[in-house]
């Protein structure tokens, strides 16, 4: 019964990916009939490879795709080792859901209002401790080596992979491993990251490649909080695209190539480090020093944490008050009055938008989940080991968007769909599908196998015990799965824009147009909106399971 | 072939869609542009897929208001599709005619000038003509304004209709800076001992480009050569002086000149936040709207060089294979007549400027349009009168792409 969930289904969903990425790098390599080049050249790299400032541009992308996953895991694991079971846990750990799901545009768009030369810092310690009348002429948003695109996707990765880290590591019973570290005399914040982060690592790579990929490929982030001279390459590429010159469409073909040439070098290096740090640690390891350096560890994780929740709530913060603020010059720590003008103006525009973007993340999520849940008790039930076919699952998250998008696109014309609303679903299902694969699969892999054994030995069929068992066990991952593939579908632009022709509009896609011309204000507005619907659906997630398992406190506990 | 059996899903989708004929589903209808009447009727029930730029708030309001208008009148119904970028519609209509769909193309009217014009124009991906049999087009006075029959010097061949007017305007802040410059040379001059003041949009933002095109007007005085397609020793001779200015003027600008703003709303907001006294706006009305709604402070003034500036026209078009010909036929006619033209140029709705000739209409038609601002935030008449004609379009692209090569990678 599951079988058709099985590899068939995997290619189906691959294969636009795979054939849009076909045709649309055709032209790289000079093959793009309807400008009348049939002829297969080098020209376009030739070309490419001669764009002024390439090199800075490969190299930012670079740095960010390798140093975001770097800094933030480490953050993350230093932070899991020196606080787990403490207050400031408890309420980070409520936290980080509706944290992750802080679309990526509105909290760029909210970090470059908080620090900004003119931004809401600023505004706070001036002109009584600066002297500042006007705003300092200082490059701090948009500064030349990314520096600020790498804070701001550290800021952002940070919540993902905490995220994903607390999903995986109840199966690894840190709780009885450190104990058993403890009774040999080290001390906790060592201890865990001696006998927990080796093994919770293996369970998080496939969410840290997923940081490199997209922090080295990232479009949106980049355009707010980016260089601009030159910019990151994927800026330069879409650029490309959008020219009007329809010649510069053999450029941005190449250049997207190397996009992905970029994401791929990027995994590499961090594959290669992984090797070395796996060398240091098994040192460290063996070394047995009890508790060398666990101050630090400990300051660092203690620290670190709540200072990216501090910046991410302060760009919360700025977009709220824009969202409601009249006239606000600078050095003003606060506008000089306070509107809902700017909600009055928008809200006759935000309601068709609103329903599309219900409805679209609402589907495409529970197909996704629909589809997760069939793949992975199929392959349980199969009792193989994890198929390598699954792999290809994660392609829109491994090649840039606006590679296959455009190819997809092509291919839709090819058998003449026009634009329509269960097309965009089929662009999200794309890019929600990883997610929740990400984030169901390792618990559901986890999942004490003893639990069916059990049920079978006492008679369960497989279905029953895939009822009564697995799904109850797995309510909690399963809806935060739900609420992460939303979130995502949410803060999704290129597929809805590209595959509804622009007709379909969501919250993200119109406010990504009102970018280019609207007031501070506006676009803070609509930032608003965006960011508080998935909290919704996280709250959902966190409340559900407290309710169903109310009585039942050990199916709460994650620790 | 024969032992290269289709058993993989993925070969088989692939055979799918290369076996697939590029068949076109429906037959479009046949269409009489001099037949006003008749496509009227073809019209009725048809929806009109409009792209447009979405950043402008004021603009898709008013857009709003034609669509309810369109819906009584005509049964036509206006859906507008926004766009960042007019380069994503171009790609589009590229992407559909590479899937040689050529009668169901999803867009069927756009806003447009340029080198966005010039492409698809060169491409063939324009319907038409038809603009000239627009009952009326005659309300622009095509004989006395030629602009109206010319896109950036590219004869517009009935392929476009003209929609509204823009002039590049410069706007200050009284507060920081009383006396702004009037000159491109000037306005280096004044930078030079008020480093940090200014700085113009990242070509290829049009803005951006706007200025680059104003500088080297003004620089080269006018150099005929701009009025016709650009060559490379041409462009050496006519923008040599055009980097030796702006060499010494971008280390001047806000941030040394390593940092320039995305769009014309980036720059605004600069001014807004008080980081830079001086800015530049292709809507002459922008700054007084942007006073009015708070966004810019009420010390903001708006004027126009000594020598004039920049002015264009942007069109409305219909691509080639465009799917509701008819009722966008009619929603350009309904944009170009006096009752729509009088609400967008009114400042509390659109706030653009024109393309109708005022002059030519009766006095009572004359009155529909608002009486020209007295607002201290706006610019005269007297100002606006001073107009400069677009270089080729072939310029702009041009100039962006050396203007990348020589300051992008500093």
């Amino acid at each position: 019964m599951l079988r058709w969930a099985g590899h068939s289904l995997i290619f189906l969903l691959a294969a636009p990916i795979l054939l849009g990425t076909l045709i649309a790098s055709l032209p790289a390599f000079g093959y793009f009939p309807p400008l009348g080049s049939s002829d297969f050249s080098l020209e376009a790299w030739r070309e490419l490879f001669e764009v002024p400032g390439l090199t800075r541009s490969v190299l930012i992308s670079l740095i960010s795709g390798v140093l975001t996953p770097l800094i933030s895991l480490a953050l993350v694991f230093l932070y899991l080792a020196s606080a787990t079971g403490s207050k400031l846990d408890l309420w980070i750990r409520r936290l980080v859901s509706p944290l992750l799901s802080f679309p990526h545009a509105a909290a760029a768009f909210g970090l470059a209002f908080l620090i900004a030369p003119s931004g809401l810092l600023s505004r706070i310690i001036s002109p009584e401790l600066t002297g500042w009348e006007r705003p300092p002429d200082i490059l701090i948003v948009n500064d030349t080596w990314g520096l600020t695109l790498l804070f701001g996707l550290i800021v952002k990765e940070v919540p993902f992979l905490l995220l994903m880290s607390l999903a995986a590591l109840p199966q690894l019973q840190p709780r009885h491993r450190i104990e058993v570290a403890r009774t040999l005399g080290y001390r906790p914040t060592i201890a865990w990251l001696k006998v927990i982060a080796p093994s919770l690592y293996p369970l998080v790579r496939l969410p840290v490649i997923v940081v490199i990929v997209f922090a080295s490929a990232t479009v949106d982030v980049a355009l707010i909080l980016g260089p601009t001279l030159p910019p990151t390459l994927s800026v330069r590429v879409l650029s490309w695209f959008n020219d009007p010159d329809l010649n510069l469409r053999f450029l941005a073909a190449a250049g997207s190539l190397l996009q992905l040439g970029v994401s791929l070098i990027a995994v590499a290096i961090w594959l290669a480090l992984e090797k070395f740090v796996g060398l240091l640690w098994r040192f460290w390891l063996a070394a047995g020093n009890l508790n060398t350096g666990e101050g630090l560890a400990f300051a660092i994780g203690r620290s670190a944490m709540p200072l990216v929740l501090v910046v991410i709530a302060g760009s919360i913060l700025a977009l709220l008050a824009n969202a409601f603020a009249g006239p606000w010059r600078y050095p003003s720590a606060l506008p000089s009055s306070w509107t809902i003008q700017h909600w009055a103006n928008s809200l006759s525009d935000l309601s068709t938008p609103l329903f599309n973007t219900v409805l679209i993340s609402v589907s495409s999520t529970l197909l996704a989940l629909l589809l997760v849940v069939a793949t992975l008790e199929s392959e349980r039930q199969s009792s193989k080991s994890k198929s390598t076919a699954l792999w290809l699952l994660y392609l829109p998250l491994l090649i840039p968007q606006i590679v296959f998008l455009f190819g997809i696109i092509v291919l839709t014309e090819f058998v003449g769909w026009q634009a329509n609303l269960s097309l965009v679903i089929f662009g999200h299902l794309l890019f929600v599908l990883p997610y929740v694969f990400l984030s169901l699969s390792e618990a559901y892999r986890q999942l004490d196998p003893r639990w069916t054994q059990v049920a079978s030995t006492l008679g369960a069929s497989q279905l029953k015990s895939f009822w009564r068992i697995r799904i109850p066990l797995l309510l909690a991952p399963c809806l935060t799965a739900v609420a992460i593939g939303m979130a995502i579908s949410i803060s999704l632009f290129l597929p809805t824009q590209l595959l509804g022709a622009g007709r379909i509009t969501t919250i993200t896609s119109e406010a990504v147009a009102l970018t280019s011309g609207a007031s501070r204000n506006l676009i803070s507005v609509w930032a608003v909106v965006q960011l508080s619907l998935p909290i919704l659906g996280f709250m959902m997630a966190l409340l559900i399971p407290k309710f169903v398992w109310r009585n039942r406190s050990g199916m709460i506990d994650t620790r | 072939m024969a032992h290269l059996r289709p058993s993989t899903p993925l070969i088989r989708i692939f055979l799918l869609f290369v076996l697939l004929p590029h068949s076109s589903l429906t037959t479009a209808q046949a269409i009489d542009v001099a037949d006003w009447s008749a496509l009227e009727q073809q019209a009725r029930g048809q929806t009109v897929y409009f792209n447009a730029w979405g950043g402008e708030p004021r603009i898709n309001s008013y857009l709003n208001w034609v669509a309810q208008t369109l819906e009584q009148r005509f049964n036509i119904t206006l859906q507008h599709v926004k766009v960042a970028d007019t380069g994503e519609t171009v790609s589009k209509i590229v992407a559909e005619r590479t899937a040689g769909n050529d009668t169901n193309g999803s867009i069927d009217l756009l806003w447009i000038n340029g080198e966005n014009f010039a492409a698809l124009k060169q491409n063939k991906l324009l319907f038409g003509p038809w603009a000239e049999e627009q009952p009326n087009f005659s309300l622009v006075n095509a004989n006395r304004f030629p602009e109206m029959r010319e896109d950036f010097t590219v004869p517009t061949d009935g392929l476009e209709s003209p929609w509204t007017r823009s002039q590049l305007v410069f706007y200050h802040d009284s507060q920081w800076l009383a006396e702004p410059p009037q000159t491109i040379a000037a306005i280096l001059d004044w930078s030079t001992f008020n480093p940090g003041e200014f700085t113009y949009p990242r070509p290829p933002a049009f803005l951006g480009s706007t200025f680059l095109k104003q500088a080297v007007l003004e620089i080269s005085n006018n150099d005929p050569a701009l009025f016709a397609p650009v060559t490379d020793d041409q462009f050496q001779r006519v923008t040599t002086e055009l980097w030796d200015y702006l060499d010494a003027l971008h280390p001047t600008l806000l941030r040394a000149g390593r940092y320039f703003p995305n769009s014309a709303a980036e720059l605004r907001r600069l001014m807004g936040d008080g980081e830079i006294s001086l800015a530049l706006a292709f809507n002459p009305n922008e700054a007084l709207l942007s006073v009015r709604t708070g966004e810019l402070p009420d010390s903001v003034r708006t004027y126009v060089l000594q020598g004039g500036t920049i002015g264009n026209v942007s069109f409305l078009a219909i691509p080639y294979n465009a799917q509701h010909k008819a009722a966008a036929m009619i929603t350009a006619n309904f944009l170009l007549s006096i009752e729509a033209q009088a609400r967008a140029s009114n400042p509390n709705h659109m706030g653009s400027t024109t393309v109708i000739s005022i002059e030519d209409l009766d006095v009572s038609a004359r009155q529909q349009f608002e009486p020209v601002s007295t607002d201290l935030a706006a610019a005269s008449p007297d100002e606006l009168s001073r107009k400069l004609q677009e270089p080729h379009p072939s310029w702009t692209p041009a100039l962006e792409r050396a203007w990348i090569q020589r300051y992008s990678a500093r």
